[in-house]
Formats: C-alpha cells, sequence, structure tokens
C-alpha cells in the first residue's frame, strides 16, 4: 500500500515545471504547443504508471512464462529442462485430462444454454410487470445467490442434495419418487453441479436482459402491437434481435466462466465419483499443485486458454449473421 | 396498446371483441407469468432460508426431515460454537484486510490509468491499451503458476499479501474508469486548465469527483469478486491463521462431518453478513457493476 500512497506526489512532481512554463506557451506557438504535448505525455504515463506496473508484473509476464513454461519440464525443486513440445505430445495421449476437456466443454455448453435461457425467460416476465415494487422484488431476489460465494453455495447445496439426509430427495419421497443419488452417481454428479452453478449464476444474466429490456425503444414495440403483432412475435422477432448484442455478451462471459469452473467440484465432490467432475482446471491443479509437473500443467494451461479464445471467436463469428447492431 | 389497435385498424364493430379477447389473453398471460416468477422466486430464495434457518435450529434439529424453513425458534449455539471450534473471527478479520486493501488499491491504479487512457494523450496509448484489454480474456488460472512463483520469489507465499498485491493493478477496472471517462466533456478540463489548474488538479478536483458512480461500481465489484474467492486463498496459503472465510468454511466443513451442519451453517451465514449488508446499502451499485461489462 505504500507504493500506492506515494502517486499523489510522483504525480505532482512531473507536473511541477509546467507552471514555471506557462507565459512561453502564449508568446511563441510552435514549441511551446509541442513542449505541452510532451508534457502531456509524462503526465499520462505517470497516471499508467502503477497499473501498468502491476498488470505486467502480474498478468503479462504470467503469460509469457506461461507458454515458455509449457516447453520445459519443472517439478519446482530441479531446474527446468527443456522438452520441446513434449508437453502437448503428452496432452493429446493423456486420456484422463483429455476427459477432464471434454466433461468441461459439455458442463459448460448446459450451463450456458440454461443460465441464458433461464435468465431471459424471467427477464421477459418480470418486463411485463409495470410496478416498481415487482420488478425491485425479483431483481432484488433473483440477484440474491449471487451475493454467497461459491464456497458457500457449494456447502449448503451439498447438504441439501445429499442423497440420504437431503431436504431435496425428501420431497421426492413424498411425491413418490425414488431419491436421486445426485452427487453420488457420476452423470449425477454433473448435472447437479450444472444445476448449482446455473442456480447462482441466472441472476447475473436476468439483470443483464431485463436492463436491455427497458431500454427497448417504446415506439419499436407500439408500431410493432399497431401492426397486429401479438406478444411471442413481438418477443422473438422484435425484442430478442434488438437486445442481442447484450444476448452475445452474457454467452460469452458465461462461456468464458464456465469453462474456468472449479471451485464447486473441486468442494462438492473433489473432481469424482471417478473424474465425472473433473474439469480442465482441477486436472490442471492436480498436475501443477499436486504433482508437480508445473510444465505440464503450464501446457494444459495454455489450451484451455486457446480452447477459450477459439471458442470466443466461433461466437463472434456465429452471432455476426445474429447479432442485430443498431 | 390493444385500443391503440383497435383505432388505427377501423372498423369498429369487428375491432372490439378482438381486443377483448386478446386484452383478456394478456391478462391470463400477466397472471401465470407471475405464478412462474413467484415459483422460481421460491427457488431462488430456499436453499438460502434453509440456510438461515437451519443455522438457527439447535443441533438435534439440524437436518431432520421435513426440513425446516422458517426460524420460528431462533437458537444461536451454532454461532457460539462456529467461533470456539474455527477461528472465524481470525478468518473474518482476513477477508477485510485482503478485499479492503484490494479494492482501495485498485481504486487508485485503475482510476489513475483509467482517466489517463481516455483523457490524456501519449505515444503508444492504443497499443498499450490494446494490450490491457488482451489480457481481460485470459484465465486466472493460465497465469496461476508465474503468479506462483513471483509470489514465492517476493517471500509473499503463505501470507495475505499474496492475496492482496498482485491483484492491486486490474485490466478490467482500467477499462471500466476509462469507459466512465470517456463520457465526460472535454471542455470542463480545458475550462480549468485555462484558469491555470495544473493537469493533475484537472483531474483530481474535476474528472475524479464525477467518477464517483464508476468507482463505487468498481469497489462493490471487486468486494464481491474477492470476499469470495477461493481459488487463489487455496493456492497461496497453507496455515490456518492466514485463512480467509471462503477456505476456513471449506476446511471447518471437511473437519466436522455430518454431525455439526448447523454449526458449519452458521459460518455460512456469518460470512454472508457483509455482502447482504452491503447489497441492502448499494444496491444500484452491485446491478451497475452487471452491466458495466456490457457496453463495450
Amino acid at each position: 500500500m505504500s507504493s500506492v500512497a506515494a502517486v499523489p506526489h510522483a504525480v505532482v512532481e512531473e507536473d511541477v515545471p509546467h507552471h514555471k512554463a506557462k507565459p512561453p506557451r502564449v508568446v511563441r506557438r510552435r514549441p511551446g504547443a509541442r513542449r505541452t504535448a510532451r508534457r502531456e505525455a509524462v503526465f499520462g504515463y505517470a497516471m499508467i504508471f502503477l497499473a501498468m506496473l502491476f498488470v505486467t508484473v502480474f498478468t503479462f509476464l504470467p503469460i509469457l512464462a506461461s507458454l515458455g513454461l509449457s516447453f520445459f519440464d519443472w517439478d519446482v525443486i530441479s531446474p527446468p529442462k527443456f522438452v520441446g513440445i513434449a508437453n502437448y505430445q503428452r496432452f493429446l495421449a493423456d486420456g484422463p485430462v483429455l476427459q477432464s476437456f471434454g466433461t468441461t466443454i459439455c458442463m459448460a455448453i448446459a450451463i450456458v444454454v440454461l443460465q441464458l435461457s433461464l435468465g431471459l425467460f424471467l427477464a421477459v416476465l418480470v418486463n411485463q410487470r409495470t410496478s416498481t415494487f415487482g420488478r425491485t422484488f425479483f431483481r432484488t431476489t433473483f440477484y440474491l445467490p449471487l451475493l454467497a460465494s461459491t464456497a458457500a453455495v457449494s456447502i449448503f447445496m451439498g447438504y441439501l442434495f445429499d442423497a440420504k439426509f437431503g431436504a431435496i430427495n425428501y420431497y421426492l419421497g413424498l411425491l413418490g419418487l425414488p431419491g436421486v443419488p445426485w452427487l453420488t452417481s457420476p452423470f449425477g454428479a454433473q448435472v447437479t453441479i450444472v444445476l448449482i452453478v446455473v442456480w447462482q449464476q441466472v441472476g447475473f444474466t436476468f439483470v443483464l436482459f431485463v436492463s436491455a429490456l427497458m431500454s427497448v425503444p417504446i415506439d419499436v414495440l407500439e408500431a410493432s402491437s399497431i401492426d397486429g403483432a401479438g406478444p411471442l412475435r413481438t418477443l422473438f422477432r422484435i425484442k430478442v434481435p434488438l437486445i442481442s448484442p447484450t444476448i452475445l455478451f452474457a454467452a460469452v462471459i458465461a462461456l468464458i466462466n464456465a469453462m474456468q469452473l472449479f471451485d464447486q467440484p473441486y468442494i462438492m465432490t473433489k473432481g469424482g465419483p471417478g473424474t465425472a467432475t473433473t474439469t480442465a482446471t482441477i486436472s490442471m491443479y492436480q498436475t501443477g499443485f499436486q504433482n508437480l509437473q508445473f510444465g505440464y500443467s503450464s501446457a494444459i494451461a495454455i489450451v484451455l486458454l486457446l480452447l477459450i479464445l477459439a471458442i470466443t471467436g466461433m461466437q463472434f463469428l456465429a452471432s455476426r449473421k445474429l447479432v442485430f447492431y443498431q | 396498446m390493444s385500443a391503440t389497435t383497435t383505432i388505427v385498424t377501423g372498423s369498429p364493430q369487428a375491432a372490439h371483441p378482438v381486443a377483448g379477447k386478446r386484452r383478456k389473453a394478456f391478462q391470463v398471460g400477466k397472471f401465470v407469468g407471475l405464478v412462474v416468477l413467484i415459483i422460481a422466486a421460491v427457488f431462488a430464495l430456499g436453499p438460502l432460508l434453509w440456510t438461515l434457518t437451519t443455522s438457527l435450529a439447535t443441533p438435534a434439529q439440524a437436518f431432520t426431515n421435513p426440513p425446516q424453513w422458517l426460524p420460528l425458534h431462533p437458537d444461536f449455539t451454532n454461532y457460539a460454537a462456529v467461533f470456539q471450534q474455527i477461528p472465524i473471527g481470525q478468518f473474518f478479520v482476513n477477508s477485510v484486510i485482503v478485499t479492503v486493501l484490494i479494492v482501495l488499491g485498485q481504486t487508485v491504479t485503475c482510476t489513475l490509468s483509467g482517466y489517463a487512457f481516455a483523457m490524456i494523450s501519449f505515444p503508444g496509448k492504443n497499443w498499450i491499451f490494446g494490450a490491457f484489454l488482451a489480457t481481460m480474456m485470459v484465465p486466472l488460472q493460465t497465469i496461476i503458476i508465474p503468479v506462483f512463483v513471483i509470489i514465492k520469489t517476493l517471500g509473499l507465499t503463505d501470507s495475505l499479501a499474496a492475496l492482496i498485491v498482485p491483484a492491486l493493478g486490474s485490466a478490467f477496472g482500467t477499462f471500466l474508469m476509462r469507459q466512465y471517462f470517456m463520457q465526460m466533456p472535454r471542455e470542463l478540463g480545458e475550462a480549468a486548465r485555462i484558469d491555470g489548474a495544473s493537469q493533475w488538479g484537472v483531474f483530481f478536483h474535476v474528472y475524479a469527483r464525477m467518477a464517483a458512480p464508476a468507482i463505487s461500481t468498481l469497489a462493490i465489484l471487486n468486494f464481491s469478486g474477492f470476499w469470495a474467492e477461493f481459488y487463489r486463498p487455496l493456492i497461496f496459503l497453507q496455515s490456518q491463521s492466514n485463512f480467509t472465510l471462503p477456505l476456513g468454511l471449506v476446511g471447518l466443513q471437511g473437519n466436522l462431518g455430518t454431525g455439526s451442519i448447523s454449526v458449519v451453517l452458521a459460518g455460512v451465514v456469518i460470512a454472508m453478513i457483509p455482502s447482504v449488508l452491503l447489497f441492502i446499502f448499494a444496491q444500484r451499485y452491485f446491478i451497475a457493476g452487471v452491466t458495466a461489462g456490457s457496453s463495450r
């Protein structure tokens, strides 16, 4: 924090010469203007210095270092050994790790589809309501799960979804249905974690969509109504196209987050049962911080990054035809 | 709206019944919509309410079926127990230190840099800003090993500083502040300059003050993000005395088994109190935080 507190002084110092040099700017235009521009540049660099320092040291350099490290064998103790693309070759032949990527992609797609459709559905319903109280009440309600940490959610959902004692199987029992092995069967655990993530995150998409729907111009809606469009037609032909940039944004954010899914499976199932909920990031954690194969873990990390970039790029390309910018 | 339809389409005799039918359908649809919304609200609130109720039950009542959904006979023994069984007070203080310092640090670094990228011209500005933007896509997990090594080199392993220092700058925060400063009129600064204000004076006395809503949004976003953080504490912290709340609670759950669920849930509720309080007083900044990124 001491470095942070020092900012104003540093900046003030940069700026001191300016006061002395003020009169010449008025008298002789061109050199003065050049000097002003240079002083402005110095001020600009001083202003971005701190952010630049932290982002460089803790983001830029680590990206390069991860990329570099992925071509080495390194267990922290002995010096790194250059192995070329061996880590990537190993990745392509590593069944369990490849499987963890498959699991991640499937769960991420399920999360994004559910989160977006449910969020949009609820937003449209709330958008129909005219009272401010109703809107505020539902907005607050659907946002509340986001106030809990993923760790807290994993803990209490773990109890609720408990196969023997959990409330959910209790109610299924009341309905005469057999108990579901929510977290104790491979497919059940995947479904449960998807549901839990959607339960917590749907409020995010919901809030985004509500504010986007509010900004749909009223005259457009009136015009469509005059032309005889019913509510469903208005929704799919007018509202959805008009808020499609927001839908794309929500899809990109949700997918980037879902591809990094870690906390819930790590806390609730430790990636199990078996390896059913071992996501790509859990694989990375295990190879890196448990097996101390930092080079290989970095290679997995780089693959994950490329995958996220590729999927996001594809989303933008696919949406070029679908998204309507005003 | 159906009334408008009637007027425009003309032929009053034919249009009226249709409009009436449509209005009726709309009313029914609205009612069904309300019912669906209420069901969704029950699902959203249910788990949270159950958590609160169970944390206020005696250990004997906890985890009994049928589940209790309302704390009719609140009992605070679990809250006393959670303080005895784990150093939750310590976890709480650790979480506060980490979150508050990151919020303050990013407020300073991101406001300064966001202003510069929006208002000041300097060579290479667009390139540097582009590089900032590019890092926003990079997952934390991708860079965690080098960050871990840097933390180790700096001698910060297993300390709160390991969580704080790497988070003091932020590409996203810079982006957020820049977007806000971009909307501000440049004339204000130019006028202040003519009146003799320095570059710093223009920033500090004119624009920084106007940026209060954006600063609040960034602070709230950072608070919610870092208060709930699990991944970095899991990797950077080893001794229990340094744990933050999420990591400490997961440890508590692991140590106690199913016997003391109500105690664990008391811990969960304690961890949620600051977020809920902040949400009550600053809800609009939470909402602004959600929509902040979408205005690219």
